[in-house]
């Protein structure tokens, strides 16, 4: 287990059977002198302190029926969906953004990916707003690199969903090219509007198929990832 | 007790990337006429139960809340007596 530091802002990262990014995301958020990040089981009916909740990346329960669609049912899910309601953080990366779709406390449903292929590479994403908890130390259309690495993450909603999102500003970060361009060609799963990330209503919850957790160092290839935990945690201390 | 078929495919208007790699495949065959190819899932279960609107109702509650996502997938089912039941 990397070792955790102690800061002020506790970041709960729920483990599910068959999570595999959880780690990451603990070794990603120790790398930030302001956090004090744990594991919370998805048996867990206490989310025991959290300021942010972080549903890591995986497959859990095996990813069968639907991806969330099993993990949406742990019980902890009831204290993060209390959580969320009271407008506490949380941000679903990758089969945490499929359970939060799952659970409804997100818009829309993921679907395999178009051309049926596993998708793993660097990717660039246009930011389409900074006023929330998450884009805060980001700019508007500035394009950044943070992997995919997914199946199932082409994003749809029905037509008269998709509006309000649209209309809403839901949308956090869209698939793009190098220069910001959001096309057909930059779109690497076929996501309806190359949408690779979205907000609730509240914009306190955010989910994502990137992995920010991913490119928190420079020695594993990027640091991108960095502005998305650091705006939580600016959030957090009412920065 | 119920022998139940469950049906669940991809809503008229959402895009079935499984569907679509099948409908280029296809011609590959030889098999040119074929077209508008969806895939689904079938699922089967045995519900307990004597009242058929009462496991109706059951299926119905598990179809919308877990067997399938109603945002992207439509469900149907027929209800069978178990064999050796009567009705």
């Amino acid at each position: 287990m990397p070792e955790v530091t102690q800061g002020p802002v506790r970041f709960g990262i729920v483990v599910f059977p068959g999570s595999n990014c959880d780690y990451d995301a603990v070794h990603a958020l120790s790398t930030f002198p302001e956090t004090d990040p744990y594991y919370l089981w998805h048996k867990d009916r206490d989310l025991k302190g959290a300021q942010c909740i972080v549903l890591p990346g995986g497959f859990s329960y095996g990813d069968y029926l639907r991806t969330g669609a099993i993990a949406r049912f742990s019980p902890i899910m009831q204290e993060v969906a209390a959580f969320a309601a009271a407008g506490g953080l949380v941000i679903g990366i990758c089969n945490g953004f499929q359970t939060l779709t799952e659970a409804h406390l997100l818009h829309g449903a993921l679907r395999r990916n178009r051309g049926l292929r596993f998708i793993c590479h660097p990717q660039y994403l246009r930011v389409e707003r900074t006023d929330t908890p998450f884009t805060s130390r980001l700019e508007v259309g500035q394009v950044i690199q943070i992997p995919v690495n997914h199946n199932e993450g082409n994003w749809t909603a029905g037509a008269e969903r998709l509006q309000e999102i649209e209309d809403g500003g839901l949308v956090a970060f869209r698939y793009c090219d190098a220069d910001g361009r959001v096309t057909d060609t930059a779109n690497p799963n076929g996501a309806v509007d190359n949408v690779a990330g979205i907000f609730s209503e509240g914009c306190n919850v955010l989910g994502m198929m990137p992995h920010p957790e991913r490119v928190c160092e420079e020695m594993v290839g990027g640091t991108d990832g960095r502005a998305i935990f650091q705006s939580m945690i600016d959030h957090v201390l009412g920065g | 007790m119920y022998k139940v078929s469950v049906y669940v495919t991809p809503k008229a208007g959402v895009v079935d990337p499984q569907g679509a790699v099948i409908e280029r495949a296809l011609p590959a065959l030889g098999h040119s006429g074929a077209a508008n190819i969806r895939v689904g899932r079938y699922i089967t279960l045995e519900v307990q139960g004597t009242d058929p609107e009462r496991v109706r109702a059951d299926v119905d509650d598990m179809c919308r809340r877990l067997l399938a996502n109603p945002i992207i997938e439509d469900y149907r089912f027929e209800l069978e007596l178990a064999a050796g039941e009567d009705a």
